[in-house]
């Protein structure tokens, strides 16, 4: 990889953090390495327990790498302690000071940093703009609702205008109206104010709206580094695939292979040519995934590029899941948008077709 | 995804900063229970070797020892040298009012979990605002004065005390039932003194009692009594434990009390241990009683640990 | 069947008398010695009438004053003094990895709750002794400081670290994360919030040093007599309703300081 000083605003190199020691050791990351750029919105995404905070902490200098380099616009801030760091941090919980006013917590990293007062007040008022909170900012922070704490939260990290922004799962303790409002208001303070945000969260719809680029984690690596369109329509791997929307998965057997396309066979007689990740090698048993919205039953069992029988009808307002069990014996989901005139309607038991054009099917390791 | 190569210096650089940092902190952090650890030490853990070494040394006439090894003062709690032919006598005077303490400490240990656990149980069913009420009421007596409280009960039960001048007036009794200076006065002041020691462990161990399992119990046929000893007390057993010790331990070691209500007649221990170092003016055997008593308590608190240790927390 | 009964699941049958009974045995012992402070006769057992001389008695007498004295300098130095003890012990032992030998300084803060008093009262009195006849060292009043700051410390120290164990620790790394140095995240965010604690820790540590007895009781030199020791000398003497004037005054203080001690508790709890 070529060194491009300046361009990335934090570079990760091959950091591990194991914790414990003895027996009890357990590598929360396992040799992690990552380019986050500038002005970017990059999430961390993956399940509990996959490293994802862990990294955030590295980052924030919480916690100390076990071995590797942290790197802030080309210079190492692994010993750095946090409050030495031009980085600042939105907690899951907020982590106001609950004894100090709106307008203290906001003010009070430039007050540690040893600004004038009169810079420090403009500042906060300009963070009580931004966020929206100008009225509250006399109340106590356990005086005001749960979004407000958010905000305020958000004003006091970004008062000191950090070069980067790291955001631990700042929208999972809102409910589901708050959250969808504050993922468009982050959206906006990331325009506005040009610093690059790194977003830890385990909720992939959140990832694929806000980020700019994700890093898919599990189990303490990073298994795919993308735009959303990356990682949902060219997974790398079968737990993003999986982690990542829903998606079928069909076992088949290769058999043949072209530069990045491969001929598989699967359910039965049927074949298709799909592309496959780069650096995999396709051969034997492979698994072929394909999103539901992706295929389209036809009434017809011949003419679609799969046969089988309907078995489950599920309705879901805006869409409806088809449940078809292929002929051997595994299941397949299509999902087909309602519209005011769905033009063909099924009865469960029918015999039926699935259709999907060969780019829709992708090749991954079994 | 490409694994960038390491330098092996940025690896050891970043490990021994988190080493370093990470441990100075600690380290420094660490230091500040000294203080503490030191007075504690000094005046607290000290002594408790002083007496130990005191046990083994050889009374001096006017109270105090004299520095010469002797086991005199642990034989002399069981026998009694015969001045004139210097054998050995068995002599049971202090062994009976250590096993008259144990009673004592018993039967208050029993009497107070008897009233003290339906009263907890009452205040962690009664609704928070009430709750909190009767947690203070009960508090304030744990926390104030044995002394005065010791002393209201004996304004009540002496000779010309409220209970007999009430008696009286009724005419029930003729003249006054002598029950200050007796075992009787002793037993009612120590359930007095220390009932509050009992409800509040058992209280904080009731309120986190959850309720569903209770009402889980009554679902599946369970009677009011069943319930209560077959889920509500084996779920606060933690508490029960705790309280128990917290009565135990200061019931057997009792000194004011017995003091003040037995009149030096019937003595406990902690009275006994005081004599040694009063007009006994015998401190290695008052060293040496403190010991047993030590050991006693020790035993109770291995109990404790060994009963609490070990078992799965519920809540 | 008629109408059907509503059970309160929670109910058990007889324990709200036996809750009653024990409220009413822990109170009107000590109501009465209360109300006899104000008998106007000269008995403490026989009603007469309503005065507040007693008190008046009490607080002009010399010795009293001597006895509050003594009792207010030594529990205030030894508030003070096992209070920042235990503080520093309370932050020393939890916010730092565990380390080798912690259980062990727990145990040793927490020493003199599992000790029996009398215990502690012969042990330091011997220790006392021995100092005095080795070193020829006695530091008078001073002794009685010692031996209740040994003594107040755990109680000061129990509510002091439950506040730092229940505090957010997170509140610690966003101050770091905020540019606060260690030292700045101490003194702007722990500290501040850690004062509840500390208050509680030393109503208590004021309290169970106020109102000792036995320890004081054997370890006091001549002429320092306390407020506790002064009550049990006057119950040698004939009493009058003095001493249950004198027996108030202390009750009062203690409910004065469990009052506080808890209502600074329940305030956390919210």
């Amino acid at each position: 990889m070529p060194e491009q000083p300046g361009k990335n605003a934090i570079e990760v190199r091959g950091v591990r953090k194991v914790f414990g020691t003895g027996e009890n050791q357990v590598a929360a990351l396992d040799t992690v390495s990552v380019s986050i750029r500038e002005n970017e919105f990059f999430t961390l995404l993956g399940p509990s327990g996959c490293g994802k905070t862990t990294l955030l902490r590295l980052i924030a200098g919480f916690d100390f790498p076990t071995a590797g380099e942290i790197l802030l616009h080309g210079q190492d801030i692994a010993p750095l302690p946090p409050f030495k760091r031009p980085v600042n941090t939105v907690f899951q919980s907020y982590a106001l000071f609950p004894h100090m006013t709106v307008a203290q917590n906001i003010g009070f990293g430039l007050e540690m940093l040893g600004k004038p007062k009169a810079e420090i007040e403009a500042r906060v008022a300009q963070m009580l703009k931004l966020v929206k909170m100008e009225a509250l900012k006399a109340r106590r922070t356990s005086q005001i609702s749960g979004g407000q704490q958010q905000r305020v939260a958000l004003a006091r990290a970004l008062a000191p205008q950090p070069k980067v922004l790291l955001l631990d799962e700042p929208l999972s303790a809102l409910d589901y109206k708050l959250r969808k409002e504050m993922q468009i208001e982050l959206k906006r303070l990331q325009h506005e104010t040009g610093i690059t945000f790194i977003f830890v969260t385990h909720d992939q719809e959140e990832a694929l709206t806000m980020s700019d680029r994700i890093a898919v984690m599990s189990a303490g690596k990073i298994l795919q580094v993308g735009t959303p369109r990356d990682i949902y329509d060219r997974p790398a791997e079968r737990f993003v695939a999986d982690f990542i929307g829903e998606t079928n998965f069909l076992q088949g057997t290769v058999v043949s292979k072209k530069t990045g396309v491969a001929t598989v066979k699967f359910a039965g007689d049927a074949t298709i040519a799909a592309g496959y990740p780069e650096g995999f090698d396709p051969s034997g048993e492979v698994t072929l995934v394909v999103r539901p919205e992706h295929a389209d039953l036809v009434p017809d069992p011949a003419k679609g590029t799969i046969a089988g029988t309907l078995s489950n009808i599920v309705y879901f307002g805006t869409d409806t899941h088809y449940h078809v069990r292929l002929e051997g014996g595994q299941d397949f989901i299509v999902r087909h948008q309602n519209s005011r005139s769905s033009p063909v309607t099924y009865a469960t038991g029918a015999k039926v077709g699935i259709q999907f054009e060969e780019d829709a099917a992708r090749v991954l390791k079994y | 995804m490409t694994t960038a190569t390491l330098s092996p210096i940025a690896l050891s650089k970043a490990a021994s900063f988190e080493a370093q940092a990470v441990k100075a902190s600690a380290r420094r952090n660490r230091l500040l229970s000294l203080p503490a650890l030191i007075i504690i030490g000094i005046f607290g853990v000290l002594p408790l070797i002083i007496i130990c070494v005191y046990s083994f040394l050889v009374a001096a006439p006017y109270g105090g020892v004299q520095w010469q090894f002797s086991t005199d003062a642990y034989l002399n709690f069981l026998f009694q040298r015969d001045i004139f032919d210097d054998t050995l006598q068995f002599t049971p005077d202090f062994l009976v009012i250590y096993l008259r303490s144990f009673l004592f400490a018993v039967v208050t240990t029993v009497i107070c979990l008897l009233l003290g656990f339906p009263t907890a149980y009452f205040m962690a069913t009664r609704p928070p605002a009430q709750r909190n009420w009767w947690v203070l009421l009960i508090t304030i007596p744990f926390w104030s004065n044995l002394l005065v409280r010791t002393l209201a009960i004996m304004f009540i039960i002496r000779d010309e005390g409220l209970i007999n001048n009430a008696l009286l007036a009724l005419g029930v009794i003729d003249k006054p039932i002598t029950m200050l200076y007796t075992n009787f006065a002793i037993q009612l002041g120590l359930l007095y003194a220390f009932l509050p020691f009992m409800v509040l462990p058992l209280y904080s161990s009731l309120e986190k009692l959850d309720f569903r399992l209770v009402e889980a119990a009554y679902d599946l046929y369970a009677t009011r009594r069943q319930v209560l000893w077959r889920v509500i007390i084996p779920l606060s057993k933690p508490g029960i434990i705790a309280g128990c010790l917290l009565v135990f331990i200061p019931a057997l070691g009792a000194y004011v009390t017995p003091l003040i209500l037995g009149g030096g007649i019937h003595l406990m221990i902690g009275d006994l241990i005081a004599q040694q170092f009063g007009s006994g003016r015998n401190w290695p055997l008052g060293c040496a009683q403190a010991l047993i008593l030590m050991a006693a308590v020790l035993v109770a608190l291995f109990f404790y640990v060994r009963n609490t240790s070990g078992k799965v927390q519920h809540g | 069947m008629a109408e059907p009964r509503v059970m309160d699941i929670k109910d058990q049958p007889g324990f709200r008398s036996i809750a009653i009974i024990c409220l009413l045995v822990l109170y009107v012992p000590v109501l009465i010695l209360m109300i006899f402070s104000l008998n106007s006769g000269s008995l403490v057992t026989h009603w007469e009438g309503v005065t507040l001389s007693w008190y008046g008695t009490a607080l002009l007498n010399e010795e009293f004053h001597n006895a509050a004295r003594n009792t207010l300098i030594i529990s205030i130095t030894a508030t003070i003094v096992s209070t920042i003890c235990a503080t520093l012990a309370a932050i020393g032992m939890t916010r730092v990895k565990p380390w080798r030998g912690l259980a062990a300084a727990f145990m040793v803060i927490n020493l003199p709750l599992m000790v029996p008093e009398i215990i502690t009262a012969v042990a330091t009195l011997s220790f006392f002794a021995l100092i005095a006849g080795t070193f020829g060292l006695n530091f008078g009043i001073g002794n009685l400081i010692l031996a209740h700051t040994v003594f107040c410390i755990p109680f000061a120290y129990m509510p002091i670290r439950a506040r730092l164990e229940d505090m957010d620790l997170t509140l610690e790394y966003a101050a770091a994360d905020l540019y606060a140095t260690p030292w700045n995240a101490f003194r702007r965010i722990t500290l501040p919030l850690l004062v509840p604690g500390i208050m509680s820790g030393a109503a208590l540590a004021f309290i169970v040093s106020f109102d000792d007895f036995t320890i004081t009781q054997l370890v006091a030199g001549p002429g320092q007599t306390t407020l506790p020791l002064y009550i049990w000398n006057q119950i040698r003497r004939p009493m009058t309703p003095e001493i249950n004037a004198i027996s108030t005054i202390l009750l009062m203080v203690s409910i004065l300081f469990v009052s506080v001690s808890f209502l600074i508790a329940r305030r956390r709890a919210k």
